[in-house]
């Protein structure tokens, strides 16, 4: 069923699609429409899960952790500084193996206070251990939530469904709302292989030692460096996973196809704009535009962020003339996490890139396409390296 | 009591808590840990943020506890009792007993605004605070429970200027039917207000000394005597209110209108109070007194 509503609602119905059982949030703006819409849906009986109103961010993370261990479908959604005020949840949540699902709806961090979009917060969380992917519209943000929890069951680890605040949290696009049975095909009930019970004791996340240690029993159990090693290697693993679920969900609903990257004219590009959610869109009107005018150039929008699909992004970048990186998060005192992220991907690839990093949209400053198109076709004319010390758009100094 | 009282020879004799376990020698929590989960039974999840009780339970991958459970962070307590008590409600199985079993400071200091909001929601709980005055499992630091003129490690020569926090008083003030305090000197009382805790809904709050050897100062073989000179001298009181009604229980109640023993033959006991003089000793008492008089007047229906 086609409807246009906003990129929160878009949420939401993953959320209830996805058959979450326990949903714990904290109002923070602009995630706030997304849990209104969650209660909303919980309140009038229209999805069967248990709604629970916490006093923070930090609780509703614990609520799901705790949830998720019990073996329940947990989901939770914050911006900015409710993400910050989770950080020590979000490692937990990934050391402890919990498939939990949430929503950061991206938003600049104070101080001082902005409510405004960029990618400071999710991206300043890169190492927690949780699994990252940028929406670029509606569409994405409902299938994406629902094709995490496939992912984040598989593998066992938490997932963050990324998507810019205002741009494409509280604006209004046409998107497909997926039919429950489809969904249902797709992504069957939560059935955890261990969870807290009675029936079962079990001690979750005791303290562990440096080295392995053996039980009563005998047998060895990993060391916390093992435990660690394991949660690295099944990350690295959902690289694959990501393809397969996005395999397996095109199969059933026709979308999908670029789990990694989402292409546009790259193909015979010489230069190549990388780019991770909503801004990533914008700029195919760069392209067209750059195109018309003869000028070679094509973007590549990342979607998953971490694990990093460090081979497809080799892939997709090397032997291009120039790969400029956009992006609306800093690294102070370096440049962009991501473009130090894909400079090390094409490490040791042949035919390298000449490669420049640009800053923009910082707090919710504005990208307006024109500036967009500019910063490209100059750096075209200029095709000239500058590995170090990114440029800044819109910069009023 | 209307209730009946619970006394050692029927004590249920199942134990969930394994022998040789990590607990210190005259451990005051591990005679009320042994205690409640008998009261709490076999159909009960457990909730533990970092203190004294996670290295009671041993190293991975042994555990000292037959009852599964959930080790959270420090701040969350409260909140992850909320998410497990969520997902036995998502299902289908109500009858699972959730309990949370935090320390004096992941209660009163770190945990209190997880365990507040918990209160609010009305989440249908047990928390138990142990509460052995400091920061024990870090090694002997101030927390909000520790009591004025206390020598710990961050109050090392003058002691603790400032009050103990009274978290029953702040956890009442929530409204909730059940809050009670109880000591590890006096283990079947505290059974029992586990049992009663059991069959009231809602969220309920369990406030127990436990007395700390090494923390305190004194031979673990005087764990239980002086827990009890803490309630005998009046400076903790064992009570229960119950939907708002306070009522003075076990020791605390027999000792109403009786001449309690002074505050200084208990602070004598511990080398904690070793900062205290003539003059602290005279307040604390009169504040004891003062309290005390206060009960009678209620006992005696004289508001």
């Amino acid at each position: 069923m086609h409807i246009i509503e906003a990129g929160n609602v878009a949420a939401a119905m993953g959320v209830k699609l996805a058959g979450v059982q326990v949903v714990a949030a904290y109002p923070i703006t602009p995630q706030t429409p997304l849990t209104e819409k969650l209660s909303e849906l919980v309140d009038s009986r229209e999805m069967d899960a248990q709604y629970i109103p916490v006093e923070s961010e930090h609780s509703a993370l614990s609520v799901c952790i705790a949830a998720s261990s019990a073996g329940s479908r947990a989901f939770t959604a914050t911006s900015a500084n409710g993400l910050l005020y989770m950080n020590e949840q979000l490692h937990w949540a990934a050391g402890a193996r919990l498939p939990i699902v949430m929503c950061v709806v991206n938003r600049g961090i104070g101080a001082p206070w902005t409510v405004w979009n960029d990618h400071q917060d999710a991206m300043s969380q890169r190492d927690t251990g949780w699994i990252q992917i940028y929406c670029c519209d509606h569409q994405q943000i409902i299938d994406t939530v629902i094709q995490a929890f496939a992912i984040a069951e598989t593998v066992r680890a938490p997932v963050m469904v990324c998507y810019d605040g205002y741009i494409l949290s509280h604006t209004y696009m046409p998107f497909d709302i997926p039919e429950q049975a489809d969904v249902e095909k797709f992504l069957p009930a939560f059935t955890p292989d261990w969870a807290l019970n009675p029936q079962c004791p079990a001690n979750l996340n005791t303290v562990t030692l440096p080295e392995p240690r053996a039980d009563v029993r005998g047998n060895t159990a990993p060391g916390y460096m093992e435990i660690r090693h394991n949660l690295h290697t099944d990350l690295r693993r959902t690289i694959d996973v990501t393809a397969d679920t996005d395999a397996k969900f095109k199969d059933v609903f026709g979308r999908g196809g670029q789990p990694f990257i989402e292409s546009y004219f790259c193909d015979d590009a010489e230069q190549v704009v990388v780019c991770m959610g909503s801004l990533s869109y914008q700029m195919r009107d760069v392209v067209d535009e750059l195109r018309k005018e003869g000028v070679s150039v094509g973007v590549c929008g990342l979607r998953l962020y971490r694990p990093f699909p460090d081979r497809a992004v080799a892939e997709a970048l090397s032997g291009r003339k120039n790969v400029f990186v956009f992006e609306k998060a800093l690294s102070y005192g370096y440049e962009g996490p991501l473009f130090s992220d894909i400079k090390a991907a094409l490490y040791g690839t042949e035919n390298l890139p000449k490669i420049r990093n640009f800053i923009l949209g910082l707090g919710g400053r504005e990208i307006r396409t024109r500036a967009l198109y500019e910063a490209v076709k100059t750096a075209c004319s200029e095709n000239q390296s500058k590995p170090h010390d990114p440029d800044f758009i819109g910069l009023k100094l | 009591m209307a209730t009946k009282k619970t006394t050692i020879l029927n004590l249920p004799e199942e134990e969930y808590v394994h022998p040789g376990n990590r607990a210190c020698a005259g451990c005051g929590l591990s005679i009320v840990y042994k205690t409640g989960l008998k009261a709490l039974g076999r159909d009960s999840i457990l909730v533990v943020p970092p203190s004294c009780l996670t290295v009671l339970q041993g190293l991975y991958p042994i555990a000292a506890t037959q009852l599964p459970c959930l080790n959270v962070t420090f701040a969350s307590t409260a909140a992850a009792a909320t998410g497990v008590l969520a997902a036995m409600r998502a299902q289908k199985r109500p009858d699972v007993q959730v309990a949370a079993w935090a320390g004096d400071g992941g209660t009163s200091d770190i945990g209190l605004q997880a365990l507040s909001g918990a209160c609010e929601r009305g989440e249908d709980f047990i928390f138990i605070c142990y509460d052995n005055e400091a920061y024990m499992n870090t090694g002997v630091q101030r927390s909000g429970t520790t009591p004025q003129h206390v020598l710990t490690t961050t109050t090392p020569f003058t002691g603790k200027h400032q009050r103990k926090k009274d978290v029953p008083a702040i956890i009442a003030a929530h409204g909730i039917d059940y809050v009670a305090t109880a000591s590890a000197a006096y283990p079947l009382d505290f059974y029992d207000k586990v049992v009663k805790a059991k069959s009231i809904p809602g969220p309920k709050y369990i406030h127990v000394h436990t007395p700390c050897p090494a923390g305190w100062g004194f031979s673990p073989r005087y764990t239980v005597k002086i827990g009890r000179m803490a309630v005998e001298t009046g400076l903790f009181d064992l009570y229960e209110r119950e939907k708002g009604q306070f009522r003075l229980t076990g020791a605390s109640e027999k000792m109403l209108d009786k001449k309690r023993k002074p505050v200084a033959d208990y602070f004598a006991t511990q080398n904690r109070f070793k900062g205290m003089d003539a003059e602290k000793i005279r307040v604390l008492q009169a504040e004891v007194d003062e309290k005390w008089a206060a009960y009678e007047k209620v006992a005696q229906g004289i508001c």
